[in-house]
């Protein structure tokens, strides 16, 4: 009988694409949403309450021949601030870095003031970054901000 | 994106306020110009608001321009469910100007981003209404032959009254000091003082209208204090007359103390305050005629000589 080690089931290797990694466990789901990973043609692993030295727990999403776009994946730092990207090729990591916030988000985002125009009419949704750190943004129509804990994703 | 709209006053420089007072001035002195002859001006009032709308019109009308529009969006096709894009797009056909007052916030911000002529925004929700703070700015330069370095106490409903903090962001280029007096539940809110702090404005803040506060005051600027605003009827019992403004409290102030208000007033400037000559909030609406002429020649690229 063959037993499979633990760590290899969870890590198990990607030969090309994109790691999504220590995304914090409440966020993961908003994150497959956010890269629009329903509707991949690619495998895709997702492991979800995974134990983590750094968070505890955490979530990890593995893309295999998909090298995500840079502005797609900054997205995810609108619910996972902290997250970090691994992009590989031929098994070895060649690129490693965190998420950045960018200065405006076009569309994803939903204004949570039901008397902006955005939620009245057929239109995009547009918000500039106001701090970065505690992830504030503000609506460019109707001018009011929304704190990390009520960002409501569209 | 047409860049010439006034959507926010924000949108206007130092210079650009600067050089609006004076254009609002020349046409104090000679309110009835030819500048907009053969033009044609919209103003499509989603929401009904008489005062703002006679003052823009009269203001296209002094200028020798013609008006088409609405004032009820009862009475447009948005009733029959249009969108604000096809009704902007719709109009542009026709006009050169489009000045729009609308119940939805940011309504004009993005009618500015894909209309081929200017807009004005004439009020946007509880959000901007930039030309009510031109006017207020004409009428503290007129009144204090300046907008530096003044004392401004703005008194009533400072949550959600949009004009004060309209005015208090417009002021920030002209050093002033302000003085917020206000109930609990009508406080200004956390985003303003932190505005005021970023740049470095001093301001205090007062539950008590006072005559100390009234006494070393250039503008005091009153708002309404409405029913409506409070979760609370019985707070509301409480506080409706601590904020009302009555004559006998102007004896010991300043002798350049004018007191503005946004109107319309209902009872929180006593009737005995009018004969006063510091009261000057109907010159005040007045001023909005010449502030709302400068608005229009300004997004037109129309030069006021």
């Amino acid at each position: 009988m063959t037993t499979i080690k633990n760590d290899e089931l969870l890590v198990a290797a990607l030969q090309n694409g994109t790691v999504i990694d220590h995304i914090p466990t409440e966020s993961l789901f908003k994150v497959v949403d956010l890269l629009g990973i329903s509707r991949m043609k690619n495998s895709v692993t997702i492991g979800f309450n995974l134990d983590s030295k750094k968070c505890g727990k955490k979530g990890i999403i593995k893309v295999a021949d998909v090298f995500l776009h840079e502005d797609t994946l900054n997205r995810i730092a609108l619910v996972a601030p902290n997250a970090k990207i691994n992009i590989i090729r031929d098994y070895k990591v060649v690129d490693k870095h965190t998420v950045t916030l960018p200065d405006d988000i076009y569309g994803i985002v939903k204004c949570n003031n039901p008397k902006c125009i955005t939620n009245n009419e057929p239109m995009r949704t547009h918000f500039h970054v106001i701090d970065r750190d505690n992830v504030v943004l503000e609506c460019h129509y109707c001018e009011r901000t929304v704190a990390k804990d009520d960002i409501v994703l569209e | 994106m047409n860049s010439e709209s006034l959507v926010s006053i924000s949108d206007f420089s130092k210079d650009e306020i600067l050089s609006l007072l004076e254009s609002a001035s020349r046409f104090e002195a000679s309110p009835n110009r030819k500048l907009l002859e053969g033009k044609v001006v919209a103003t499509l009032f989603f929401e009904p608001s008489t005062r703002t709308r006679l003052s823009f019109e009269t203001a296209v009308n002094r200028l020798g321009g013609r008006v088409i529009g609405f004032s009820d969006a009862n009475t447009t096709s948005s009733s029959k469910g249009e969108t604000l894009h096809d009704t902007i797009m719709m109009v542009s056909n026709y006009a050169d100007l489009i000045i729009m007052r609308h119940y939805l916030e940011g309504a004009a911000r993005y009618a500015s981003e894909f209309s081929p002529v200017p807009i004005i925004n004439a009020g946007d929700g509880a959000n901007q209404h930039p030309s009510q703070t031109m006017l207020d700015l004409y009428s503290i330069y007129k009144t204090q032959g300046t907008l530096e370095n003044l004392t401004i106490t703005m008194v009533g409903d400072l949550k959600y009254g949009r004009t004060v903090h309209s005015l208090l962001m417009a002021m920030y280029y002209f050093h002033p000091r302000f003085n917020f007096v206000a109930c609990d539940e009508l406080k200004m809110p956390i985003e303003y003082k932190e505005f005021c702090n970023k740049h470095g404005i001093e301001y205090h803040e007062y539950t008590d209208f006072s005559e100390d506060v009234i006494n070393e005051t250039d503008i005091l600027y009153m708002t309404r204090v409405q029913r409506e605003r409070f979760t609370d009827i019985m707070e509301y019992e409480r506080v409706k007359n601590l904020y009302t403004l009555r004559n006998s409290m102007l004896l010991g102030s300043k002798d350049n103390l004018r007191v503005l208000h946004p109107l319309p007033r209902v009872n929180e400037i006593a009737y005995d305050v009018d004969s006063n000559p510091k009261a000057y909030y109907f010159q005040q609406a007045r001023n909005g005629l010449y502030a709302r002429q400068a608005i229009i020649c300004k997004v037109l690229g129309i030069d006021v000589k």
